[in-house]
């Protein structure tokens, strides 16, 4: 084993000290063809934790528009529905509206905080796993190995010309990404509109229009993305590989080859000794199971998504010629720069960048958490007229105006009154209710907006103190006393 | 900057033999090929673009594109359409009496909505924006009518307005009492006294005696004795705080001097039956409308001047 110590390789774009100028960069050129990659079927424990994961987020997306949540007569009963149309989001019991809408932007700096938490821990487990590309990239190469066969079988099929065997063999691959991005598709628009409806219309063709457009959009760019432009997508469109090299450090796990061990290289005959060499046996299975093209034993580079197929394929090699596996591991770069340790060894989880992670995500779910938990479902606005600011009345009483929105924020009507207080004598006048105390339905999931004036007799104007008196607006509900209020001036000329 | 081959000792890569600083270079790391054609689609898009819409502007026009998409035909197709769906409240608001139409919620706020913009394009010049009036133009939200504040009374006075020539129009109007010569300078000054006094404002007392006496001789008949006003001659209420041309002595035996008389157009002149109706609704939502029978301030009971 070489004990020279390396300058640091994990610099993005690598470095290539092992191998010739990767060919994907000729000397002289402004703009490089696409190399087509042809990743050979891995097998282990992390192709295995790979098909699972690829169940369950797929699962997901496609189950999840058919979960249903009984809210109650002629209400969408749609578990998770983005209700566009009525400007609205249904999740569950919860009901967010468009005024609403930081609860949406919240759940995504949540998910942004624990990808930074994630990826310090263990680098770019999203991206190897559970990103949406990476799921369905997988997807398609595994339709694509199922009708033209694995790696070599591929290489030789494109090798010759256009046999019939190459032509239906192609054909069919491209019709099944054509009918999984169709599904694709298809299942998204169902999260916009009651998914067995959507269904039944989408068949008939009496879906809207909106509907058919959406679909095919997600099907056209699951189909290029998915299934042709693949790690051309990771490579050049996504910003988070540039985004990741600030957020590993030290102490992150990163999927490495250890090149203490493995270096110096060499092809290895069966019963020769071991000595004076590294474990490599130059074989190249890393290389011929990545999805992303790359040769792992380059270091650390921008076009690794860590997606670990490369640990399987060298640990198999590493049984068969009965050396210890891990040559390539989840390892940190502490570990790598010492010959010794295991992979893993003094791996730090808890230090002040987790630290600081974990407390923000804490802070930033409590926050939403509370403001959920107390979210009032009706709310109560108060919009002074400003066009006059006031009216003086025959008396030389004052008259204001305010447009008082109630928000009925649940699904059945609802009965609300109002209170006014602050300025003594002041008496509520409605436009569209007779007496001075109306009860005011609301009807589900409804804003209606009621126009109240207040009256200052003549007689009480000497009472005022100022040419803007606070008023205090309090909106009970009749069934329960439950109560919000809302504060705004009462204007008179000075 | 040189532009010679050169390659990075660290990675192997080319550089594009740009150099910062004496050594920082940059490694030529080419876009990919799909890049540049996915630019050149967009270029050809665009193209499509001049050909299916409007593009390119000629001398006395512009390509139409085959599309014969316009803007313009898209707005009034638009507006058409939601003329279409306000048909039916229409018809109801042109057949149904005020009073029902103010009682059916729906129909009520479509009313005041329209009679909103109505306002606002037809009423707001003089009136205002928020129809607070000035001086000479009555503040529709006060609780003060010339002509009466009830449904019927209001959209008699919009449909025909005042002093305009139209023969339903209110035509009364006040003497020119001081350069007709009916009264003088003094007399005016008194009157204009004992005219404040109705409003509690300060006088001088004994202007106010003398003018008690030419009040009743000249202004009683239309203004009421006690100053009560009268909303069949538009003869403002003379004891509240609401003056539409002031309140100071000087404006008052303006007032008296030349007489006043506000003009507004007969608005069924250039509006349909149903526009003067929702206008009607809005200005009697404003806050001063009142119920059918509220008794005017006078002691006669309104009726309609027609």
């Amino acid at each position: 084993m070489t004990t020279t110590s390396k300058p640091n390789k994990f610099l993005i774009g690598g470095d290539s000290a092992h191998s010739a100028p990767s060919p994907t960069t000729p000397a002289h050129s402004d703009y490089v063809s696409r190399k087509k990659i042809y990743p050979k079927l891995a097998r282990g424990t992390f192709r295995n934790v790979k098909w699972v994961v690829m169940a369950i987020t797929l699962g997901i997306y496609y189950i999840v528009p058919w979960l249903r949540w009984n809210r109650g007569e002629g209400l969408p009963d749609q578990a998770i529905l983005f209700d566009f149309a009525n400007q609205r989001l249904l999740f569950g019991p919860i009901e967010i509206w468009a005024q609403e809408f930081y609860y949406v932007t919240g759940l995504l700096v949540l998910g942004a905080l624990s990808l930074f938490l994630v990826t310090s821990i263990a680098g770019r487990m999203w991206c190897g796993y559970a990103c949406p590309q990476t799921v369905w990239t997988d997807l398609m190469i595994a339709v694509e190995r199922f009708w033209q066969g694995d790696r070599n079988a591929q290489l030789r099929l494109d090798g010759q010309g256009w046999t019939f065997e190459k032509i239906w063999k192609k054909t069919v691959t491209h019709l099944s990404w054509v009918l999984i991005s169709l599904a694709t598709g298809g299942a998204l628009v169902f999260y916009f509109r009651d998914a067995p409806t959507l269904g039944v219309e989408l068949l008939h063709g009496t879906a809207p229009v909106v509907a058919y457009v959406f679909l095919g959009l997600f099907a056209l760019t699951t189909y290029l993305l998915g299934g042709l432009a693949r790690e051309q997508v990771c490579i050049y469109m996504c910003p988070w590989p540039r985004i990741q090299g600030a957020m590993v450090d030290h102490d992150s796990l990163l999927i490495s080859y250890r090149d203490l061990r493995g270096e110096p290289r060499a092809a290895h005959k069966k019963g020769t000794t071991w000595d004076d060499r590294g474990d490599c046996i130059d074989c190249r299975a890393c290389v011929a199971v990545c999805p992303m093209g790359i040769d792992i034993r380059d270091g650390s580079q921008l076009e690794c998504i860590q997606c670990a197929l490369c640990i399987d394929a060298c640990n198999e090699i590493m049984d068969r010629v009965e050396r210890p596996r891990d040559l390539i591991a989840y390892t940190t770069i502490g570990n790598l720069s010492n010959a010794t340790t295991a992979p893993r060894e003094g791996w730090r989880i808890i230090r002040p960048r987790t630290i600081l992670y974990t407390i923000m995500i804490t802070l930033v779910a409590s926050l939403m958490g509370w403001s959920l938990l107390n979210r009032a479902d009706f709310e109560l606005s108060v919009i002074q007229d400003r066009n006059p600011l006031f009216v003086v009345l025959s008396d030389g009483g004052v008259r204001n105006g305010y447009t008082v929105k109630i928000a009925n924020k649940i699904e059945h009507t609802r009965q609300f009154k109002l209170r006014f207080s602050g300025v003594p004598g002041l008496q509520p006048k409605f436009v569209e209710f007779d007496g001075l105390d109306p009860t005011i339905e609301v009807g589900p999931s409804e804003v209606r907006a009621v126009k109240v004036f207040l009256l200052l007799p003549g007689d009480k104007k000497k009472d005022l103190t100022s040419d803007a008196e606070p008023v205090k607006i309090e909106l009970d509900e009749v069934s329960n006393g439950h109560s919000t209020s809302r504060t705004t001036t009462f204007r008179s000329p000075s | 900057m040189s532009h010679h081959k050169k390659i990075d000792e660290v990675t192997g890569v080319e550089t594009t033999g740009h150099v910062w600083d004496g050594d920082i270079c940059e490694l030529n790391k080419p876009l990919p090929k799909w890049w540049l054609y996915t630019f050149y689609a967009c270029i050809l898009w665009s193209i499509g673009y001049w050909i299916v819409y409007p593009a390119w502007p000629l001398v006395n026009s512009y390509t139409m594109g085959v599309l014969g998409f316009s803007q313009r035909t898209q707005v009034q197709n638009e507006i058409d359409e939601w003329k279409a769906g306000q048909a039916k409240y229409r018809t109801q608001i042109a057949e149904l009496p005020l009073a029902d139409i103010r009682k059916n919620e729906e129909l009520f706020q479509f009313s005041i909505a329209g009679g909103a913009a109505l306002f606002g394009e037809n009423c707001a010049g003089c009136h205002g924006r928020g129809a607070q009036g000035g001086i000479g133009y009555p503040n529709l939200n006060d609780d003060d009518w010339l002509w009466g504040g009830n449904l019927d009374q209001i959209h008699e006075t919009i449909s025909y307005g005042i002093r305009n020539g139209n023969p339903k129009a209110h035509d009364t109007a006040m003497p020119h009492f001081g350069t007709d010569k009916i009264l003088d300078n003094a007399q005016i000054s008194d009157v204009a006294n004992f005219v404040r006094s109705f409003a509690h404002l300060d006088v001088d007392a004994e202007a106010v005696k003398r003018g008690s006496q030419i009040y009743a001789d000249n202004c009683a008949a239309c203004h009421g004795e006690q100053g009560k006003g009268n909303q069949d001659m538009g003869a403002p209420n003379l004891t509240d705080a609401i003056w539409l041309y002031g309140s100071s002595q000087e404006a008052v035996m303006q007032s008296v001097r030349t007489g006043r008389g506000g003009i507004m157009p007969a608005w069924l002149e250039r509006l349909d039956p149903v526009a003067v109706k929702m206008l009607t609704l809005f200005v009697y939502s404003l806050g001063g409308g009142q119920a059918e029978a509220a008794s005017a301030p006078a002691a006669t009971v309104p009726e309609k001047a027609q």
